[in-house]
């Protein structure tokens, strides 16, 4: 089984910790890390991060984080950003930010903030938008384990178990991944699948989020962006008169 | 009749900046059971510390096996042993500790 990890938090301006984070990574077993970076990024660290990755024999997925404060900004930075990154993320820090990316096929992620415990934004309207969409639900491991930590997780479990299981409800793909900055929040596939029964997800759900569900998203977005994509379900296969 | 208590023998691989000793261990996995599941969960665990091998930070874990995807959840929330930053892994799980040991010294 192939493992994702699709949100590994390295940071693109020390290259020594990215190296620590993506060999740690891959020792515990994960073959593809999605790695968010600023709009602002330039090539040549994308490229150095990417040579890192390669040499730790990697799978490296550019990964974009948009936190719109509403819809238009989340429409603005989708028509300017989504071909250049091959994962969306939306933090969704309100309802209207939340059902415009649930509804928006050019999303990929939705990640709900943890600040709110009671209160989530992933209801079963959400759940039915993203599941026409093909949106799924991201959950950050590294979050809950954070907020065990701290002794505050009854309403942030339940919250969470609540989401998963409206998104199990609506077909809607569950993620998960670490949410991981430094190499002691990163635990192995099994130990994640492990930690998912406190949201009630079992054991094969739970090893599913880890590989197939992520590594879906990846291989439908490299898919569209390779030059021979031209709509859903049609690819140029060879041009007039060339064999 | 008397009924056999099935178990399961685990190995875990205690990653920190050092080596923490085995007590430590022992109590983070047991605080953790207890803070994730409460005190009937830990009584059911049927948690107990087999051995140890501080030189290379693993240490045996022995628990029912009824419990082990409890106690799998636990010991993945661990964040701290000793109450210094720790990442506690599951190496190995096996039903005999013969066989676990000769596991984990083959993937050493």
């Amino acid at each position: 089984m192939k493992f994702v990890d699709m949100h590994l938090c390295v940071p693109w301006d020390s290259l020594e910790l990215a190296r620590r984070l993506i060999a740690k990574s891959v020792e515990l077993g994960y073959s593809q890390i999605g790695v968010p970076l600023p709009l602002n990024v330039k090539d040549e660290a994308v490229s150095r991060l990417r040579q890192v990755s390669d040499e730790l024999r990697s799978d490296f997925v550019t990964r974009l984080d948009l936190a719109p404060r509403g819809p238009g900004e989340l429409l603005a930075g989708l028509r300017r950003f989504r071909r250049s990154f091959e994962v969306v993320s939306v933090f969704c820090g309100s309802k209207a930010v939340a059902r415009q990316a649930a509804k928006d096929r050019r999303v990929d992620l939705l990640c709900f903030p943890s600040f709110s415990p009671w209160k989530g934004f992933f209801d079963r309207g959400e759940a039915e938008l993203a599941s026409v969409s093909g949106a799924s639900l991201e959950v950050d491991l590294a979050r809950v384990l954070s907020n065990l930590e701290v002794n505050s997780n009854v309403g942030f479990l339940s919250r969470l178990r609540r989401e998963v299981t409206t998104a199990k409800s609506f077909s809607v793909p569950v993620v998960f991944s670490s949410g991981a900055s430094e190499p002691l929040l990163l635990r192995k596939p099994h130990d994640y699948a492990a930690l998912a029964l406190l949201l009630d997800v079992d054991a094969s759900r739970a090893l599913k989020a880890l590989s197939e569900n992520p590594a879906k998203i990846v291989e439908r977005n490299r898919l569209k962006q390779s030059p021979d994509y031209v709509a859903p379900g049609v690819r140029l296969v060879r041009e007039a008169g060339k064999r | 009749m008397t009924r056999i208590v099935r178990r399961r023998y685990l190995a875990l691989k205690v990653d920190s900046a050092e080596a923490p000793d085995s007590r430590a261990v022992s109590d983070a996995v047991w605080g953790a059971v207890l803070g994730l599941f409460g005190e009937i969960g830990a009584s059911q665990a049927g948690l107990y510390m087999v051995g140890s091998d501080k030189e290379k930070s693993y240490v045996l874990l022995r628990c029912s096996h009824k419990a082990l995807p409890m106690v799998r959840a636990a010991v993945a929330s661990i964040t701290k042993v000793g109450g210094k930053p720790a990442a506690v892994h599951v190496l190995r799980v096996s039903g005999t500790l013969k066989a676990l040991r000769a596991k984990t010294v083959s993937t050493q």
